[in-house]
């Protein structure tokens, strides 16, 4: 999902404490901030709420590669505003991992500098108009379907940011399906990009949940914690089964020859991504990944005097106003 | 600090590094309907003025607020969690501070 892969940190902790944890969690409390929590918790929510704000905004970079080319002045600024909502998404959860006690410029620097992560699916390139499409529709698609129950996750501070990201997923996805809509009702041409779009966006979609829960190593104690809410595979069935007739409707083929109902499980039976790719896409070797650290690498060194010289201009401001009184 | 935020790494862990970093302000909003100011989440600026402008980018992009209130999160003092017993225990057993303590009879009417 944005967040993939995430190690979940075995814990040592004092065992009374962490039997009243437990407990608290299973009762579906939510923990705080300040509450007692076991170390392996708060390191792996660092690396998965930090992971999922990563992702975010580097997901950013993708769409904002069009923004200049929209074909229409509303097009524009609806991808604007959409690209806006993902800038704000990494905010919220960059101040949910903050509660944990670490700091956003740390979490930057790890990203920067490659120890985090962020999803494999902003490793891919968008080419064409209809990618704008195919990336609302089916990138955020999956993302919604990971967030929805992710609110009711058991971190207090995650929960809220996830009440808030869900809120404006759904325009995200609309918006996308919008413009899926406009190009495969379009002239031949436009149908053809729709279709190679979807071509090229769904088995990456189908990686953005994860490994097969077989290979899925740090579920366990996660779904444990409550920090995990469904397995890969659960999310992943349940984005096909919504996903297909969506495609049908628009009149475009989902590139799976083994796409067939199953009348027996009620889902479709589908075929795997290629899991060779998606690892060699998380280790650094997709089509984009050093285009898009670089580009995250020059903004934050470009940004650098913008951050030092507000922060001077606040401090001499504040000096100055002590000295008046 | 007593931040709800930094502060609430546990006691003797490190403490995060001193950094030039913007400080964190805590974020509160007033919504549509007359209702207080409430806490929606927390962002980094250089200075209240700033905390403000990147609050209404952050917070208000959907006409969620018609005012924002900004503060410092190091100026924050928040109970701690350990004191959750001393603090709020005294209220829990004073349940005559309910009206549903008091047994009034339907005839004498609403009340
Ligand atoms: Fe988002
Ligand atoms: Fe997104
Ligand atoms: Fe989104």
């Amino acid at each position: 999902m944005y967040a993939q892969m995430v190690k979940s940190e075995a814990t040592q902790d004092d065992p009374e404490k962490l039997a009243a944890f437990e407990a608290r969690i299973a009762a579906d409390e939510k923990i705080e901030p300040k509450d007692w929590m076991p170390v392996g918790y708060r390191k792996t929510l660092i690396r998965q709420i930090g992971q999922h704000a990563h992702s975010e905004i580097v997901g950013q970079l993708p769409e904002g590669n069009w923004i200049t080319r929209a074909p229409t002045l509303e097009r524009k600024a609806i991808l604007l505003a959409k690209v806006q909502d993902e800038a704000g998404h990494g905010l919220y959860l960059y101040c949910a991992a903050e509660t944990l006690g670490v700091s956003r410029d740390e979490l930057t620097e790890m990203l920067l500098d490659g120890r985090m992560k962020y999803s494999s699916i902003f490793n891919y390139p968008t080419l064409t108009w209809a990618d704008m499409g195919a990336v609302g529709w089916l990138v955020d698609g999956a993302a919604i379907m990971n967030q929805v129950p992710l609110q009711r996750t058991s971190y207090g501070p995650y929960s809220r940011a996830m009440i808030r990201i869900c809120k404006e997923e759904s325009f995200h996805q609309r918006q996308g399906y919008d413009i899926m809509m406009k190009m495969a009702n379009g002239t031949p041409a436009q149908k053809r990009m729709a279709q190679d779009a979807l071509n090229r966006f769904w088995y990456p979609s189908l990686m953005m949940f994860g490994p097969s829960d077989k290979d899925s190593v740090h579920s366990a104690q996660s779904m444990a914690w409550k920090i995990k809410m469904n397995t890969n595979d659960e999310l992943r069935q349940k984005f096909v089964d919504q996903t297909v007739p969506q495609a049908e409707y628009l009149g475009l083929t989902v590139p799976d020859e083994n796409l067939k109902w199953n009348d027996e499980k009620g889902g479709y039976d589908f075929s795997e991504p290629d899991w060779s790719e998606f690892f060699e896409v998380i280790k650094g070797n997709g089509p984009c990944n050093t285009e898009r650290l670089a580009a995250r690498n020059k903004a934050w060194d470009d940004g650098a005097w913008v951050r030092e010289g507000m922060l001077a201009h606040a401090r001499k401001k504040a000096a100055r106003a002590v000295a008046a009184e | 600090m007593s931040s709800v935020n930094p502060g609430a790494l546990p006691d003797g862990a490190d403490a995060p590094r001193a950094r030039n970093e913007w400080p964190l302000w805590e974020i509160f909003i007033r919504g549509q309907h007359g209702m207080s100011h409430r806490h929606v989440g927390s962002l980094h600026a250089p200075d209240a003025k700033t905390a403000i402008q990147n609050a209404r980018d952050v917070y208000t992009r959907r006409n969620e607020g018609v005012s924002i209130w900004v503060v410092e999160a190091s100026r924050i003092t928040a109970s701690a969690p350990s004191d959750k017993g001393p603090m709020f225990e005294p209220s829990e057993s004073k349940i005559y501070r309910h009206p549903t303590f008091f047994d009034i009879p339907d005839d004498v009417g609403a009340m």
